[in-house]
């Protein structure tokens, strides 16, 4: 007898326990992989930001048309809080295996986010994946981190395939504008991951679209000198320069162009460097007329008032010190963190394959984002259907959004100026 | 690949060249003094740069006008950085004087971070801007005036190393310490003055790179790498060898690049020093 009621009461417990333990967290821990130091420091502090504004919506109440904004917390977990344990990856994608490791095992995180440099982002990926960690990455573009079959990686952003797109679809649209033909190509690229795979889709895409690359030219990042491979690139003298390459780079690159008189007549740039604030606001009228790729612009404003409400709230976060306004990595960011918060909080569970069904599942309509997208859902390799790229010219020392025609908030100039004939 | 493309390169090399060995020479000199690789280097050459910047930016003072204000004030740095760390490690472990130029690097870019923040910075409109044109070869003037001035800053050092009677007690100190001291040098104050002229020379180079060159935490780091290879190409300690290994590393950088591929110019130039500390561990051109 004893033992039948010992064996009733376990089986009681069986049936009871899981529903009595797995009571709804009190918080949600997320960890956040960024660059916070070393040569990409600024766009991780800035993306840091824009994730601390995220949360800041999504525990507060805010009256915003964005997911979670007008509650308290997560309601699928009963208002549970997010809690995000920020790391600096510095860069490297040693650290960031090693910090992913340590976040997963002990800091027990539910989901990573991050990392900004697809090289860090592929690394941390591979211990997501290991662990069967959900990883929402917002802003790597290399088109392989999403073509390796990963089961716990999605990304929200464009990748380079996407953007690249986007350039090729413009230089034809160009030629037919304006009455020109192009004839070849050049691509410059930095070497890590970024640079290369971005390189790699961009000479494929030359051939689909009969442009032929005279020049390619790979380099580091951190090199002192480019006289090098401005000298190749003068040399062969391509139509179009295609480079890709982070901020220091860039700002060499142009420096050293300027100095070699090295004149593409059209460069459009694979994002990162370009995009830096501080890239335009330092080198003012030697970069006018320059064209980069970008997912995001602020006069996109005027057709999606709320990017002005999300600026306005960016700008007086406590970190952001200085003011700065949202660019276009922390504006994805922004995106990004908000989707994985969207899919736990439907999840309505921290288990990690729920979470992870959740993001599947994700659904968020066009009018909830501050991106020019048609939405965020996966496809089954965790890459964002809804994406859309643009392309924006320095035009007066600022981007104005010039591609596709129908988003665009002015008429792309072209050709670039001569170095002779800039005052 | 044209003459013309090759021209500009060798100048381009030549130019950024001076400037590496002038970096180096500073290293040099501290290594050849008292046998200690100084790996915060770098991080002097990023403070004199954000020196030279905060001149521009604060006072309106051009790179050119602050250069003398910027080598005293590594000069100083230098002597105290000696007395403050380098003094008290001199009988130490060589693992133990790694980590502490090592650690010391570590602090100053994270103190220049936390300081100055990450944005990258840059001196607009200096006295000297634009370029000469040649024939159809180009010439920037900052860089001109970077490497002239560099040069002659080499020609003050070697006047001091080999033609004063500081620099000859500086050459005793380096050979034998205690015969020096024995003949009533003051070494304590020789070495302090080996990490101070160390730290200016870094300090005239920083200053002369800011005229053309971004300005940020980090940016000593790669221009350090390249100063250990000229200080072991050049022979550890040998200053003038060390103006020739800066030379020779500029223009194997940007010739290699065009020649064999831009991915692998720092290839080469890492090749180059692996094979002269393996063949000839004095460097080429020997210890002074």
């Amino acid at each position: 007898m004893a033992t039948r009621v010992t064996a009733l009461v376990l089986a009681l417990l069986a049936v009871i326990a899981p529903a009595a333990f797995a009571q709804t967290p009190k918080e949600v821990v997320i960890g956040v992989l960024y660059p916070l130091s070393g040569n990409a420091a600024q766009v991780g502090i800035d993306s840091a930001n824009a994730v601390r504004l995220a949360v800041d919506i999504i525990n507060a109440k805010h009256d915003l048309n964005l997911p979670l904004a007008r509650g308290e917390g997560l309601p699928g977990l009963g208002g549970a809080k997010i809690r995000v344990i920020f790391v600096d990856h510095q860069g490297k994608p040693d650290v960031g295996q090693a910090e992913a490791e340590r976040l997963i095992t002990q800091e027990k995180v539910h989901a990573v986010f991050g990392a900004y440099f697809s090289g860090v982002t592929q690394t941390v990926a591979q211990v997501a994946e290991r662990y069967g960690v959900p990883h929402l990455n917002a802003e790597s573009s290399s088109p392989l981190l999403t073509e390796r079959g990963l089961k716990w990686f999605f990304r929200t952003s464009p990748h380079d395939g996407h953007f690249s797109q986007a350039m090729f679809d413009y230089i034809r649209d160009l030629e037919k504008r304006r009455n020109v033909k192009f004839k070849t190509v050049g691509i410059m690229h930095e070497a890590t991951q970024f640079g290369s795979d971005s390189a790699k889709v961009q000479e494929e895409l030359a051939a689909k679209y009969g442009y032929e690359v005279t020049v390619k030219i790979s380099y580091r990042d951190k090199a002192t000198n480019l006289d090098a491979e401005v000298g190749k690139l003068k040399a062969a003298n391509p139509d179009i320069l295609l480079p890709s390459s982070y901020t220091n780079d860039a700002i060499l690159f142009v420096k050293t162009a300027k100095n070699l008189d090295y004149n593409p007549k059209l460069l459009i740039a694979q994002n990162a460097g370009w995009t830096d604030p501080t890239f335009v606001k330092e080198m003012g009228k030697d970069v006018e007329g320059h064209i980069t790729r970008a997912p995001f612009a602020l006069d996109m404003a005027a057709k999606k008032p709320m990017i002005r409400q999300v600026n306005e709230m960016f700008k007086k976060l406590k970190d952001n010190s200085t003011g700065r306004d949202i660019s276009d990595a922390p504006a994805r960011a922004f995106t990004g963190f908000l989707t994985l918060a969207d899919a736990i909080n439907r999840a309505k569970s921290v288990s990690p394959e729920e979470i992870r069904k959740a993001l599947v599942a994700t659904n968020i309509p066009a009018d909830q984002l501050i991106m020019p997208w048609t939405g965020v859902k996966f496809d089954e390799k965790g890459q964002n259907t809804g994406v859309r790229a643009i392309l924006q010219q320095v035009q007066n020392g600022a981007y104005a959004t010039i591609y596709p025609f129908e988003l665009a908030a002015a008429d792309p100039t072209f050709p670039l100026t001569p170095w002779k004939d800039r005052k | 690949m044209t003459l013309e493309v090759l021209l500009q390169g060798l100048i381009g090399g030549l130019l950024m060249g001076f400037v590496y060995a002038l970096i180096a020479a500073g290293l040099s000199l501290i290594f050849g003094l008292m046998e200690i690789v100084n790996f915060a280097h770098g991080e002097f050459l990023m403070l004199a740069m954000f020196a030279t910047f905060w001149a521009w930016a604060l006072a309106g003072l051009d790179p050119l006008l602050s250069l003398p204000l910027t080598a005293a004030l590594l000069f100083l740095l230098g002597i105290a950085v000696y007395h403050g760390l380098i003094r008290w490690i001199l009988g130490a472990p060589m693992l133990a004087q790694i980590f502490a130029t090592f650690g010391l690097a570590v602090f100053l870019r994270s103190a220049a971070q936390a300081l100055w923040g990450v944005d990258f910075r840059l001196v607009k409109d200096p006295l000297v801007s634009g370029r000469i044109s040649l024939g159809g070869l180009f010439i920037g003037l900052p860089q001109l005036v970077a490497s002239v001035g560099a040069l002659a800053a080499f020609a003050f050092l070697y006047w001091l190393i080999r033609k004063t009677e500081t620099g000859r007690a500086l050459q005793a100190t380096a050979q034998d310490r205690q015969a020096a001291a024995l003949m009533g040098i003051d070494t304590q104050w020789m070495f302090a003055l080996g990490w101070g002229i160390g730290a200016a020379c870094v300090g005239v180079a920083g200053g002369l790179l800011t005229i053309f060159f971004y300005v940020f935490p980090d940016v000593g780091a790669s221009f350090a790498l390249l100063a250990y290879v000229a200080v072991a190409l050049g022979g550890f300690g040998n200053v003038p060898g060390t103006l020739a290994a800066g030379v020779v590393v500029g223009v194997v950088e940007v010739m290699s690049g065009l020649l064999i591929a831009p991915t692998l110019k720092y290839v080469t130039v890492f090749l180059i020093y692996l094979a002269v500390v393996l063949w000839r561990p004095q460097g080429l051109f020997g210890r002074f």
